[in-house]
């Protein structure tokens, strides 16, 4: 039993392993771009819409309600990295139906790339929307003192979130290979089904949790100004968590 | 008793143990945070998106301490440190 697809590795290129995360990272990432492609390729606004056309619309508007109304912004300059997170996680689960298919997000490097991906990105985000000046004062807000812990407390979130989706997604593939060994005639099945509705819902959970830390960083002054409305009732809980 | 014996029997028996008490600690809190959110759907059935919204976040955040125990266990099972300085390897 593998526990990680980076075990498996096919050939070298030098210093370069190619491992089987590696390569099913390329098949996740040709599939959404040949969908994408074959869907895109002859868009309409009027008359009779294609089906995959409609599948698309779902997804981006699922996409763009779900940033609305997390983040409380508008969605535009959020919608490619969180949707590129959402659709990689939820793509790379979901082809996991097909026999032989490695998870490559089951892989903690995968996961690793990803979470880094969000620590780099919200710190951009945050200066794009308030400013660098701004942006560094939010780490002083409430007071000075809290600086050393909400450093760490964007590492451990990082760590938190690239532990998160490998923990899930792995566990998934060692319970339905323990299975596999015990009682592999119907068991498996239920527990591979269990692990796509897992899957994706991890893939929502990882994107969820990157608006939340970018929505945090990039209103953190605007909150002051706009006082407390009906909108910020769910956020404190959400806010101050960063494990 | 052997070094890798009782290495062996300490990591397999701390690592029942550690998804043991972390599963049961973590199903209680899990299911307080459901059942109140089950609760204030009830009372506020127009609030149910954000609530379920909120619910999702909170329960990833509270499961990530079962997965580290999970991890760790997996650790001690299949990638243990300490077997290097007893099998020499």
């Amino acid at each position: 039993m593998t526990l990680s697809p980076d075990e498996i590795v096919y050939f070298t290129l030098g210093p370069l392993k190619v491992s089987a995360t590696l390569v099913f990272t390329w098949v996740t990432m040709a599939v959404l771009v040949l969908l994408s492609w074959l869907v895109t390729r002859n868009l309409r606004v009027s008359g009779a819409v294609s089906g995959p056309q409609h599948l698309a619309e779902a997804v981006v508007e699922f996409l763009v309600d779900e940033i609305e109304g997390t983040m409380q912004f508008d969605a535009r300059p959020y919608l490619p990295f969180v949707g590129t997170l959402f659709l990689f996680i939820a793509m790379s689960n979901v082809l996991s139906i097909f026999p032989g298919f490695q998870q490559p997000v089951g892989s903690l490097t995968t996961t690793a790339a990803l979470a880094l991906a969000v620590f780099l990105a919200v710190p951009a985000f945050g200066i794009a929307r308030v400013g660098l000046g701004r942006y560094l004062k939010s780490y002083l807000e409430p007071t000075p003192f809290m600086l050393p812990f909400t450093i760490l407390g964007e590492v451990t979130r990082t760590l938190a979130l690239a532990v998160r989706l490998f923990g899930n997604i792995m566990s998934g593939t060692v319970i339905a290979a323990i299975l596999l060994s015990i009682a592999p005639l119907f068991f498996p099945v239920i527990m591979q089904l269990f692990g796509l509705l897992i899957g994706v819902l991890q893939a929502y959970i990882f994107a969820v949790l990157a608006m939340v830390y970018i929505a945090s960083a990039a209103s953190e002054s605007d909150r002051r100004i706009e006082g407390r409305g009906g909108q910020e009732a769910a956020r404190p809980l959400i806010e101050g968590g960063t494990e | 008793m052997t070094d890798m014996a009782l290495i062996g029997m300490a990591s397999v028996i701390t690592a029942g143990l550690t998804v043991a008490i972390g599963s049961i600690t973590n199903a209680l809190g899990q299911s307080r945070a459901l059942a109140q959110a089950l609760q204030s759907m009830a009372q506020q059935p127009d609030e149910s998106n954000s609530i379920t919204r909120t619910l999702f976040v909170g329960l990833a955040m509270v499961e990530s301490t079962a997965i580290y125990c999970f991890v760790i266990s997996l650790i001690l099972i299949f990638a243990n440190p300490f077997w290097g300085s007893v099998a020499g390897g």
